[in-house]
C-alpha cells in the first residue's frame, strides 16, 4: 500500500511539472511580448530590452522555466520587486505578486463552490435516492425529466433568467455580490444564492440520475435479496446494503468534480460578477496577464490531480471490491 | 508505477454475444416514443436551418450582417420598438438592441456554427478516441504506457481555463478550425479511456483467439474482430459527446473566445445580451432558448440510445 500511495505522488509530481512545462511553453510561444505590453506605446528598444532583462527573458528557456520553478519554492527577484516564497510570479499589469492575487481571492471562490456543492450533493443524491425507491411513479419520471432539463440548461443562460425574474422583475433578492459573511449573514445568503444554484444544477441532475441507477442496481443485488430475506430491519438494509455501494461511486465523482471546480466556477463568478479566482482568470485572459493565467491554471491543474489521488485511495478504503493488486 | 486499484467486477462490462441493436431498431423505437419524437423533429429543424440558412433568410427578408435602423429607438440608447424585442411581421424573432440586426436570420446562421463545430470535433474526437484507445488496448506494453500517460495527462487539464487561455492568444486566424481542434485535444481521453479497457477485455475472448490461431493478421483482427465489437460503446460515447460540444462552442463564444464577430452564434449573442438582460430579455430567451433546446433533445435521443443499446446488449 505505501508503495503504491508513494508511486502515485511521483505520478503526481511528474504530471504537475509536464503541465507546468507545457503551459510555459505555449504562453510563451503564443502570447505578444510580455515586456512590449509593459512598456506601453511610447517606448524604445532599449527599454523593451532592459524590461525583458528584468523578466528574465533574455535568458535561454530551460533557465526561465527554472527560475519559475525555483520561485514557487524559495521566491525570485524581479530588479527591485521582490517576490516572496510561493512565488506564482508577479503581475506588473496589477502590480501584485500572483499568489496574492489568489489568496485575496479564494474566499469567494470557496464560498462558491462549498455552497454549491453542499446543494447538489443534497439534492441529487436525496432526490436520486427518492426516485429510485418510488421507481415508475409520476414523481420518479418528473423527477427524471426535470434532471434531463437541468444537465442540458447552459448555466449562463438560466444566470441570466435568474437574475431578470428575481432580481430585475420580482426584486427577491439582491444583486449577487461579494458580501463577508460577518457584516450581515442574511445578505450574504442572499446574495451567494443564485451563484449557488447556477453551479449547482447541472451536478445535481446528474447526481440524481446517477444515483437513482446505482440505487436500482443494488437493489437487484443477491446480497441485497439475501438481507431481506433473513428479515433484517428496513432501514439497516437500506442503509447498509443498498446505500453504502451505491453512493460509492458518488463519492468518487464528487471528489473529482468538486476538484475540477475551479475552472468550473469561471462561468459562474464571471456572470454575476463575483470577485473570485474564476473571474480573475477570465479577467486577466482578457487582459493577456500571463503570469496569471499561468498561475491559475497551474493551480487547477493541482487541485485536478491531487483530486484524483485522494479519490483513487478513498474508493479503495470504501469499496471492499477494490484491491491493490501488486504484480 | 508497479501497482494499479483494480476492479475486480470489470469482466461485467463486456459486451455479450448477442446480435448489436441494429440501426433501425432505434429509429424505430425512437419514432414510436412521442418525447423522443419530438426531439427528433426539432433537431431536424435546426440541421435544416443550418443547411439551408441563406434560402431562409432569403424568405425572412433580412440577412444577419443587415442593419435596420428602422427597427430600433434611437432615442433610447437603441432598444427595439414594440414589444417582445421588436418581433413583427418582418423580423419574426425580434431585432438585436442598437443595431437592429434581424434575430431570425443571426439564430439560422448561428445554427451553421453550432451544428458545423459541434460535429466536426465529434468526428476528430471520435477518430483519435478510437484509433488511440484501440491502439493502446491491443499492444499494450510500451505503447499502452505512452498513451495512457498523455490521456492523465490531458485529462488533469483544466480544460476550460486552458481552452479560452490558448484561445485567447493564438492570433486570429481560422476561428472554427482552431475550436474544433481546442475541443478535440481536450475531449479524446474520455472516448479513448473506454474504448482502451474494452479493447484489453476483447483482446482475450476465444473468439479472438480463434482468429489468430486461423492465421489473421493483426490488422484483420482489430478490424474484423475487435472494431465491430465496440461500435455500441461508440455509437452511445459520440451521441452523448455531441450535446456536450455545443454547449463547448457556446461557452466559449461567450467567453468572447469563440467564433469572432459579425459571424453569429447563439453563445455569442447571449453573451452580447448580457448588457441588456433587463431591457430586452428577448435578446437572451431567444438565442438560450435555442441552445437549451438543442442540447436537451440531443441528450434525450442520446440517452435513449444508450438505453436500446444496453438493452439490446443485454438479451
Amino acid at each position: 500500500m505505501m508503495r503504491y500511495v508513494l508511486g502515485r505522488l511521483g505520478g503526481v509530481v511528474l504530471i504537475l511539472l509536464a503541465v507546468c512545462l507545457f503551459t510555459y511553453l505555449i504562453f510563451f510561444k503564443l502570447s505578444p511580448d510580455p515586456a512590449v505590453m509593459i512598456c506601453g506605446k511610447t517606448c524604445t528598444p532599449e527599454r523593451i530590452d532592459s524590461i525583458r532583462d528584468v523578466l528574465g527573458l533574455n535568458q535561454p528557456l530551460l533557465t526561465q522555466f527554472w527560475d519559475f520553478l525555483s520561485g514557487i519554492f524559495v521566491g525570485r527577484d524581479y530588479g527591485s520587486v521582490h517576490c516572496s516564497a510561493p512565488c506564482l510570479g508577479y503581475s506588473f499589469q496589477t502590480n501584485e505578486s500572483v499568489w496574492s492575487m489568489i489568496t485575496a481571492r479564494l474566499p469567494v471562490s470557496i464560498t462558491v463552490a462549498v455552497g454549491a456543492a453542499v446543494l447538489w450533493l443534497l439534492v441529487g443524491v436525496i432526490g436520486g435516492l427518492v426516485s429510485a425507491v418510488k421507481q415508475g411513479t409520476w414523481w420518479d419520471r418528473s423527477a427524471m425529466g426535470l434532471a434531463l432539463g437541468g444537465v442540458s440548461v447552459p448555466n449562463y443562460v438560466l444566470a441570466l433568467l435568474l437574475q431578470y425574474v428575481l432580481v430585475v422583475k420580482l426584486q427577491l433578492l439582491p444583486f449577487p455580490s461579494a458580501v463577508p459573511f460577518a457584516d450581515n449573514p442574511l445578505l450574504w445568503f442572499e446574495s451567494y444564492l443564485m451563484p449557488w444554484v447556477v453551479l449547482a444544477v447541472g451536478y445535481a441532475c446528474l447526481y440524481a440520475r446517477l444515483t437513482r441507477s446505482n440505487v436500482i442496481d443494488t437493489l437487484a443485488e443477491n446480497y441485497y435479496r439475501t438481507a431481506r430475506a433473513k428479515g433484517l430491519n428496513g432501514a439497516l438494509i437500506m442503509r447498509r446494503h443498498a446505500l453504502r455501494p451505491a453512493l460509492t461511486p458518488i463519492t468518487t465523482i464528487f471528489g473529482m468534480d468538486f476538484a475540477g471546480l475551479l475552472g468550473g466556477a469561471l462561468i459562474t463568478e464571471t456572470v454575476f460578477g463575483l470577485n473570485g479566482i474564476g473571474k480573475m482568470a477570465a479577467d486577466s485572459i482578457a487582459k493577456n496577464d500571463q503570469p496569471v493565467i499561468m498561475a491559475v491554471t497551474l493551480l487547477a491543474a493541482f487541485f485536478v490531480v491531487i483530486g484524483n489521488v485522494v479519490v483513487d485511495l478513498l474508493y479503495t478504503a470504501l469499496d471492499p471490491r477494490v484491491r491493490v493488486v501488486s504484480s | 508505477m508497479t501497482a494499479s486499484p483494480t476492479l475486480v467486477e470489470v469482466e461485467e462490462a463486456v459486451p455479450s454475444s448477442a446480435p448489436p441493436t441494429s440501426g433501425r431498431r432505434i429509429l424505430t423505437t425512437v419514432t414510436r416514443d412521442k418525447g423522443a419524437l419530438a426531439c427528433l423533429v426539432f433537431l431536424a429543424i435546426v440541421v435544416l436551418m443550418a443547411v439551408a440558412a441563406p434560402l431562409i433568410t432569403k424568405l425572412s427578408g433580412w440577412g444577419p450582417y443587415q442593419f435596420d435602423s428602422a427597427a430600433i429607438n434611437s432615442d433610447l440608447g437603441g432598444v427595439p420598438h414594440g414589444s417582445l424585442g421588436g418581433i413583427s411581421g418582418s423580423h419574426w424573432f425580434g431585432v438585436e438592441p442598437q443595431n437592429g440586426r434581424d434575430l431570425f436570420a443571426r439564430i439560422v446562421y448561428g445554427a451553421r456554427v453550432s451544428i458545423t463545430i459541434s460535429l466536426s470535433a465529434t468526428l476528430l474526437t471520435g477518430i483519435l478516441g478510437v484509433v488511440l484507445g484501440m491502439l493502446a488496448g491491443f499492444y499494450r506494453g510500451w505503447i499502452d504506457q505512452v498513451i495512457s500517460r498523455l490521456m492523465d495527462f490531458l485529462m488533469a487539464f483544466p480544460a476550460l481555463i486552458f481552452m479560452i487561455a490558448i484561445l485567447s492568444s493564438l492570433p486570429s486566424g481560422n476561428r472554427p478550425v482552431l475550436l474544433v481542434v481546442v475541443i478535440s485535444a481536450f475531449g479524446w481521453p474520455y472516448l479513448a479511456r473506454v474504448i482502451r479497457g474494452q479493447t484489453m477485455t476483447l483482446a482475450n475472448r476465444e473468439f479472438v483467439e480463434a482468429a489468430r490461431a486461423s492465421g489473421a493478421k493483426d490488422s484483420q483482427v482489430v478490424f474484423r474482430e475487435i472494431l465491430p465489437n465496440l461500435r455500441g460503446s461508440i455509437v452511445v460515447m459520440t451521441t452523448l459527446a455531441i450535446p456536450g460540444y455545443i454547449g463547448t462552442e457556446a461557452g466559449l463564444s461567450f467567453l468572447g473566445v469563440g467564433v469572432s464577430p459579425p459571424t453569429a452564434s447563439w453563445g455569442q449573442m447571449i453573451s452580447s445580451s448580457v448588457s441588456w438582460y433587463s431591457v430586452d430579455p428577448m435578446f437572451f430567451a431567444i438565442p438560450g432558448l435555442f441552445l437549451f433546446l438543442t442540447v436537451l433533445s440531443l441528450t434525450v435521443l442520446g440517452d435513449k440510445i444508450r438505453t436500446l443499446i444496453d438493452q439490446g446488449e443485454a438479451a
